[in-house]
């Protein structure tokens, strides 16, 4: 090889539009958005460097703070009933999909990834209308098995609201868990399997001592995607209960929150800088959450290649 | 004898477990659509039973198609959708084969530096993107979505794209050097071609999100004539509440396209998703 290659501008010109679009729009923003968040507004419209107060008023300043501390409560909850609910079912219905001989198991795998392609306009509306006791499909189908006296408005109450919505949530993207998890299932070779089975570990027990094992980091990978999804989500609670979050913002999450302050809402006037600065928390809370994932969990899950 | 037995029950308990999710994944869409043929009474008086010849009525659909413009409505989503996937697919796959094919100082640096956005959501970007839009008069046009979602979907699916262009034998690639094909030749004539079921797992991954996607039509583009569908029934059945009709009519028309898409191409997205993993 001779000491200087030319310059290979095919490179280049396969990078250039991806990674221009790709600071353009989504990179330079959001640096801009965290600039955003060190200034203020003065009363004369024109912007003024406030350093870090503004995180100061979010977290130390009881009017912001309060709605703070709630909205990531809230979203704290709505992220363990996900995994709690959503992640679990997700590997069982993987789990028995993937079972050899199962017979329909096309037809059990579209049917069960519908909910997942639907809009969220559509599943907030869906779900409000069959929880609504006006309608009473919700209550009738209790009094069919004798258990009309558990019917309560769910999505007005605000002990219920946030985990019914977080369920409807559950609803719709089971699909995903249960696809990435089937993906994997199908990816064990069938050595091992055979080799578990000469060993006599057949059925439940194969599942807990062979496949599950083997699947633990693609089952990270939907933690954290459940992570970034929950805490970025939106458009079902402000489908299904509005800006407001309401009753009396007990499903008030992240997403919510920035939303009514960046636009303002009622009465409420509309804050760029406080919407930056609370976008800003959310920025780092997720890179938090990635990184323990990355760092302190990612590393120690053994993988195992075949 | 015993090992048969256990086998016939075990398959017997996983239909019922899959028979019982089916029935929740599907009930809530099942009793939307039958309602919206319903007439109002019936609608309150049965509501779990199919419409028969005196409950018929369609007095929602026309409800729906007289007040809201829902076919523009579904071509500006149609137009933003397939307009940024072709981008996120052409350029994602650019991108991933510069990354996986070629040797160059920067290339880990740069694979890293796209695949940030993958755990970073560009929301959080919404209040400079507003401020980007307004200063290039983009506000209110399907280009400021379009821009958006391709910068959105990218970092996937270079990410999936370049996993998948590494298993393309390099002695093909090789031979088509020899041959003295360009390097844009061999992507587009060699390389392209036989990612094509990843390129559809990416397509399905990129789509429905964008389809779906509330926030950034409504805050980029809320103006009537730019509305996506997604916007369009959210605004819609927000206006007609009380009307149950017209609101189960407007849900059905807004679930019936995707659905009809969905159930065409499921088998080619199942077979994306496990791509590689059917022994």
């Amino acid at each position: 090889m001779s000491g200087r290659k030319p310059i290979r501008w095919h490179i280049a010109v396969f990078l250039a539009p991806a990674v221009l679009v790709y600071t353009a729009i989504m990179i330079v923003p959001l640096f801009g958005t965290l600039n955003l968040s060190l200034f203020n507004q003065t009363p004369e419209r024109t912007k003024e460097f406030v350093g870090l107060a503004n995180f100061g008023t979010l977290f130390g300043d009881p009017r912001w703070s309060d709605a703070f501390w709630n909205a990531l409560g809230n979203n704290a909850w709505f992220f363990v009933v996900h995994m709690l609910v959503q992640n679990p079912i997700g590997i069982l219905l993987a789990a028995l999909l993937s079972s050899p001989r199962l017979r329909m198991a096309a037809f059990y795998r579209t049917a069960i990834f519908i909910p997942t392609i639907l809009s969220f306009v559509i599943v907030g509306f869906v779900w409000k209308l069959i929880l609504s006791p006006i309608w009473g499909i919700a209550p009738g189908m209790l009094d069919v098995v004798g258990l009309k006296s558990l019917f309560a408005p769910w999505l007005g109450k605000e002990d219920y609201a946030l985990t019914t919505l977080a369920l409807v949530s559950v609803w719709q993207f089971v699909g995903i868990p249960m696809m990435l998890i089937y993906a994997a299932l199908l990816n064990i070779p069938d050595e091992v399997l055979e080799a578990a089975e000469m060993d006599g570990i057949t059925g439940t027990s194969q599942f807990w001592k062979i496949k599950l094992p083997l699947i633990l980091p693609s089952i990270g990978i939907i933690s954290i995607l459940t992570f970034v999804g929950n805490f970025n989500a939106f458009d079902l609670i402000y489908v299904a209960q509005g800006a407001l979050a309401g009753p009396d913002f007990s499903t008030d999450i992240l997403g919510t929150f920035l939303y009514r302050t960046f636009f303002g809402f009622q009465l409420q006037l509309g804050d760029p800088h406080m919407g930056a600065t609370i976008a800003t928390a959310m920025f780092g809370i997720i890179l938090v959450g990635v990184c323990i994932y990355l760092f302190g969990i990612q590393t120690r899950l053994r993988r195992y290649q075949f | 004898m015993a090992q048969a037995r256990t086998s016939t029950g075990r398959s017997i308990a996983a239909h019922a477990v899959l028979i019982t999710y089916t029935l929740i994944a599907l009930f809530p869409v099942f009793v939307i659509l039958i309602n919206s043929f319903k007439s109002r009474k019936a609608i309150f008086a049965e509501p779990l039973a199919l419409p028969t010849r005196e409950t018929f009525d369609l007095i929602g659909y026309t409800t729906v198609l007289k007040q809201g413009d829902f076919f523009g409505y579904f071509q500006n989503s149609m137009i933003v959708t397939v307009a940024s996937l072709f981008f996120v697919l052409l350029f994602g796959a650019m991108a991933a084969f510069a990354l996986s094919e070629y040797r160059f100082r920067g290339n880990l640096l740069t694979g890293l530096y796209l695949a940030l956005g993958i755990m970073i959501p560009i929301r959080l970007g919404t209040v400079a993107i507003l401020e980007l839009m307004v200063a290039s008069g983009l506000v209110n046009t399907l280009m400021a979505l379009i821009l958006v979602y391709t910068a959105q979907g990218l970092p996937l699916a270079v990410f999936i794209l370049s996993e998948f262009m590494k298993q393309v034998s390099d002695d093909l690639k090789n031979a088509g050097r020899i041959d003295g094909l360009s390097e844009y030749t061999i992507f587009f004539r060699l390389v392209l071609p036989l990612v094509r079921p990843a390129m559809a797992t990416v397509a399905v991954f990129t789509m429905i999100p964008i389809w779906n996607d509330l926030w950034f039509p409504l805050i980029l583009a809320p103006a009537e004539a730019v509305k996506t569908i997604t916007l369009g029934s959210q605004v819609f059945i927000g206006q007609f509440v009380t009307n149950w009709n017209a609101v189960l009519a407007a849900l059905s028309l807004a679930i019936l396209p995707v659905l009809v898409l969905y159930l065409i191409f499921s088998r080619q997205l199942i077979r994306g998703i496990t791509a590689g993993a059917v022994k």
